[in-house]
């Protein structure tokens, strides 16, 4: 089928099957890599991209589904302000190890911080218990949302 | 700080600079292996057996064969060369020829145009079978007329092997306290979320080109040469960044089946990636282990003698199983002094999914029934817990459990010191007290400690390659896979640190057989201090040539006022400088390259305490840590909280402290997964365990937020006093919660994991 969705904020249209999976579509057809496939059945939160800007994992997300939607991919963080601020929040905050889990919390933590800027810790680690991470422990994942949502919450307030 | 301060920093030992592959992680720009889908790829897959002892007797492919897209099905009559894998023992098929020995064992591998067309088409693949007697536990394994996995290993015993100190079994009658008990630990699967996968091409020449997620692109090259039947310098082997490793990387895994497939289909490249389910089944598990400890001390709690008996489940194959038992038997009493100690051990084959590599191997299992051990004596005698390992506790020239004179640095005492010091142990008592109602609380404690590197008999020895760039940067070409712990991210410090430069004019290569020096694996608490030795070497050696060769083109007589600074070098007095870019453009390529080797110092003084070891042993170098965890447990449903954690490790100097406790924590928090969630079930050999809705691992709401102290030891032997600090948290957590639920309900838990479940029935009795 014919589909037409936004990507990353640019107008996309293609042709696909409908139950090709989107995390398929992205990585395979379209080339954006940075989203992840941990275990294909919704349990890792690797895959995460957000869809009207709300989080979607797109192993369990089909090609018919996303007609018509916003879609925002990791590869879409460098055009937010917000999205900037977090990715250098993990850098900084020594949250990355292997990295494969991350573009998954990143994509996870934004809906929190654009929404709830000084979200407790509590609130954080509630939003990424859909995340799995096998090697950091969380800590510095944690630490890393926190860090952007107070310079976040610093900019909004500047506004 | 942002980007661009921190880009013109010069790095520097024991600063946390961000690392150095972050930016692109968190961007999503890091390519991983399974990143990789080169143009006109094709995807491989394997059949696998389902039974768990069986003969193949024929496999029929002409269902599968006749769908559309469908480009070979191969079985073993296409494998060229000895088709056995292995690290140290070759004995695990490519594909099967003959015996079948688990569920996971392949029968045919198939490559086809498409994920979708290889999943029908593996569904195609018919094969018959005989079903023989399987075993799946060591005990009935090691039973008379038990069936034989292996012709050549009568018993079905891998190894077996003892380390006899003194005289334990007539010194225990010395003892004024002497406890007993049987422990088990389960299964654990590494969990890395990148599964096992891989690609692999034949270019015109015949050589194949495989980019793997892979912790050994060096070794890998003999293992897939021997198996398929290719000279090893016919493989280049690239390696990529991990999503994680753990040790279950570490031999191969799609590798030979990959090469196989690549030598089928005429220069197409090949793409195979497990799914979970497939991981879950076929990856290489932590080993099940069942212990039986008898320690006995003196009234003042000295330790005198200790007696066990470890037997670890090393399933169908043997990969390291030898090795990880060898190591849990030189762990086996703790990081203490003990004068008589008699430790046997046994690693058996089953027909249960293969034991391999992973984190803290042997040791973890070891620990949780040491440590067990140790409170249990405590209370036995009326002694404070901290105060019985504090007196026990080795210290330099002390002789370990294993007759090893420790000659490197030893740090347990201190970091039982730092516990000791800690407000979350001084202030024990208060905590317990505050508890509310329906709760019970309780302290637990843990020594822990974990060898580095492969051990007597073994070469451990990295080569490090730095390269002076045409475009003016340092180019470090690492030879160990970096899984995630960020060895790679501490080469750019230490060649930054020490040729005075900038992250921007450091470049770092992830290994590529073509172009790095053979190195050993990413493994055993090795990486960096390894190669990380090579790689000062090589950088000094770097630096005096550059200062050389700046000298000669600035017309300068001597050495003495030159210096490195970020992307040139300087004459201070004249204050003229060379750029790096200049440097390179009149150094032939020879010249901008500088090589170095360390291999690892090995035990001197071999002591005569270890019978039926292979290789492996002694170890001579160990991190150290002491471990808390204070927990809340819930009368009514035995659901234990971990309210805090703290662990205060040994690791040596600390190149990049951020890094250290990255180690440290990730480490805490694989180890409470097994202490308290996760429990790979099989069943007559079949994994009930299939994904991450059955196999449990903490999520952010599991864990504490775990405090990470180091203690500021000094490794002689080490870069910039460095010593591996990968392994050692994970063998904490099992006992220190063990330990804490007694404390807390006065119940002890013998066998992990730690549940809800256990730790009610355990209650209710
Ligand atoms: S890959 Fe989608 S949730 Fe794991
Ligand atoms: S950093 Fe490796 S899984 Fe999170």
């Amino acid at each position: 089928m014919d589909i037409k969705f936004t990507l990353n904020g640019n107008s996309q249209s293609l042709s696909t099957e409908p139950d090709r999976r989107v995390i398929d579509l992205l990585r395979e057809d379209l080339g954006l890599t940075g989203i992840k496939e941990g275990c294909g059945t919704g349990e890792c939160g690797a895959c995460t991209v957000l869809m009207d800007g709300e989080t979607r994992l797109s192993c369990l997300t089909l090609a018919a589904q996303i007609d018509g939607r916003d879609i925002t991919t990791i590869e879409g963080l460098q055009d937010m302000e917000e999205g900037i601020i977090l990715q250098k929040a993990f850098e900084e905050q020594g949250a990355v190890q292997c990295g494969y889990c991350i573009p998954g919390m990143e994509m996870a933590a934004l809906p929190l911080l654009t929404l709830h800027p000084n979200a407790a810790r509590n609130d954080i680690k509630i939003a990424l218990s859909g995340n799995l991470c096998r090697c950091t422990g969380y800590v510095k994942i944690v630490d890393a949302v926190e860090q952007a949502g107070r310079e976040i919450a610093v900019k909004k307030e500047g506004l | 700080m942002n980007k661009d301060t921190h880009s013109h920093t010069r790095l520097e030992i024991g600063k946390s600079h961000p690392r150095g592959d972050a930016a692109d992680k968190a961007a999503g720009r890091e390519k991983y292996a399974a990143d990789h889908y080169p143009e006109n790829v094709l995807w491989a897959g394997a059949v696998r057996a389902g039974i768990a002892h069986g003969r193949l007797l024929a496999v029929d492919v002409s269902q599968a064969i006749a769908l559309p897209g469908v480009i070979t099905i191969l079985t073993a009559k296409d494998v060229k060369g000895s088709n056995r894998q292995g690290i140290i023992h070759k004995d695990m098929p490519v594909l099967v020829d003959d015996r079948i020995l688990y569920c996971g064992d392949p029968v045919a591998l198939v490559v086809a145009e498409t994920k979708d067309i290889l999943s029908r088409a593996i569904a195609l693949v018919r094969f018959s079978t005989e079903t023989l007697p399987a075993v799946f536990d060591p005990e009935s394994a090691m039973a008379e007329n038990a069936p034989l996995l292996h012709e050549a290993m009568p018993g079905n015993f891998l190894m077996q092997a003892e380390i006899r100190k003194g005289d334990a079994e007539s010194e225990f009658s010395a003892c004024d306290a002497v406890v007993e008990d049987e422990f088990s630990t389960p299964v654990q699967a590494h969990g890395f979320l990148e599964t096992e996968n891989g690609v692999a091409w034949q270019e015109l020449d015949g050589k194949i080109v495989m980019i793997v997620s892979t912790q050994a692109p060096f070794r890998d090259r003999l293992e897939i040469g021997h198996a398929v039947g290719l000279p090893f310098g016919n493989i280049r082997m690239i390696s990529p960044a991990l999503g994680g490793g753990f040790g279950g990387k570490d031999g191969a895994t799609v590798q030979c089946l990959l090469a196989l497939a690549a030598l089928h289909t005429e220069g197409r490249p090949v793409k195979m990636q497990w799914e979970r389910e497939e991981n879950m089944l076929a990856g290489y598990k932590r080993h099940a282990c069942r212990m039986r400890y008898k320690l006995g001390a003196k009234k003042d709690g000295t330790l005198h003698a200790i007696h066990c008996n470890l037997v670890y489940d090393t399933g169908a194959y043997a990969h390291l199983g030898g090795e990880v038992m060898e190591l849990g038997m030189e762990h086996a009493a703790g990081p203490y002094r003990v004068p008589h100690t008699l430790i046997e051990g046994k690693c058996v084959f089953t027909n249960n999914p293969v034991g391999g590599a992973m984190r803290a191997f042997g040791v973890c299992q070891a620990t949780f029934a040491f440590e067990s051990m140790m409170d249990m004596l405590a209370d036995r005698l009326g002694m404070d817990r901290l105060a019985i390992r504090q007196k026990n506790a080795l210290v330099e020239g002390d002789e370990n459990c294993a007759g090893v004179r420790m000659i490197t640095s030893t740090g347990i005492a201190g970091c039982l010191d730092i516990l000791g010091d800690h407000p979350l142990w001084r202030s024990a008592n208060n905590w317990k007290q505050e508890c509310p109602p329906g709760r019970k609380r309780g302290i637990g404690l843990a020594s822990v400690f974990n060898a580095a590197g492969y051990g007597g008999k073994v070469r451990d020895s990295a080569i490090a390659k730095v390269e002076l760039s045409l475009d003016g940067r340092i180019i470090v070409h690492s030879a160990v896979t970096d899984m995630g712990q960020g060895n790679s991210c501490a080469f750019s410090q230490i060649a930054g640190h020490m040729l005075g430069q900038s992250p921007e004019f450091i470049e770092l290569r992830q290994p590529d057989t073509a172009t790095a020096y053979p190195s050993g694996s990413s493994s055993a608490g090795r990486t960096t201090y390894t190669f990380g030795n090579a790689l000062i070497k090589a950088c000094e050696d770097m630096k005096a040539r550059l200062i050389n060769r700046a000298g000669l083109l600035l017309f300068i007589d001597n050495d003495r006022d030159l210096a490195l600074e970020p992307g040139k070098v300087t004459h201070g007095p004249s204050k003229r400088d060379v750029s790096f870019t200049q440097l390179a453009s009149f150094m032939p390529h020879e010249d901008r390259v500088c090589i170095s080797q360390f291999v690892a110092p090995v035990c001197e003084d071999i002591p005569d305490t270890a019978k039926g070891f292979f290789i492996a042993f002694p170890h001579i170098i160990f991190a150290y840590g002491a471990h808390l965890a204070r927990i809340e447990l819930d009368t009514a449903t035995g659901v234990i909280t971990v309210c805090d954690y703290l662990a205060a490790t040994d690791g040596g100097g600390i190149i990049n402290p951020s890094m250290f406790d990255q180690q440290i924590q990730g480490g805490v928090a694989q180890g409470l997964g097994y202490a308290m969630m996760e429990d790979f079930q099989i069943r007559e050999g079949k994994p009930l365990t299939k994904d991450f809705t059955g196999y449990l691992i903490p999520g952010s709401l599991d864990l504490p937020d775990t405090i990470s102290i180091p203690f500021l030891g000094h490794e002689s032997t080490g870069p910039f006093g460095l010593k591996g600090v990968g392994e050692v948290a994970m063998n904490g957590p099992l006992p220190a919660v063990a330990n804490a639920v007694h404390d807390a309900c006065g119940v002890r838990i013998f066998h992990g994991p730690i549940t809800a479940e256990k730790v009610l029935a355990a209650m209710n009795l």
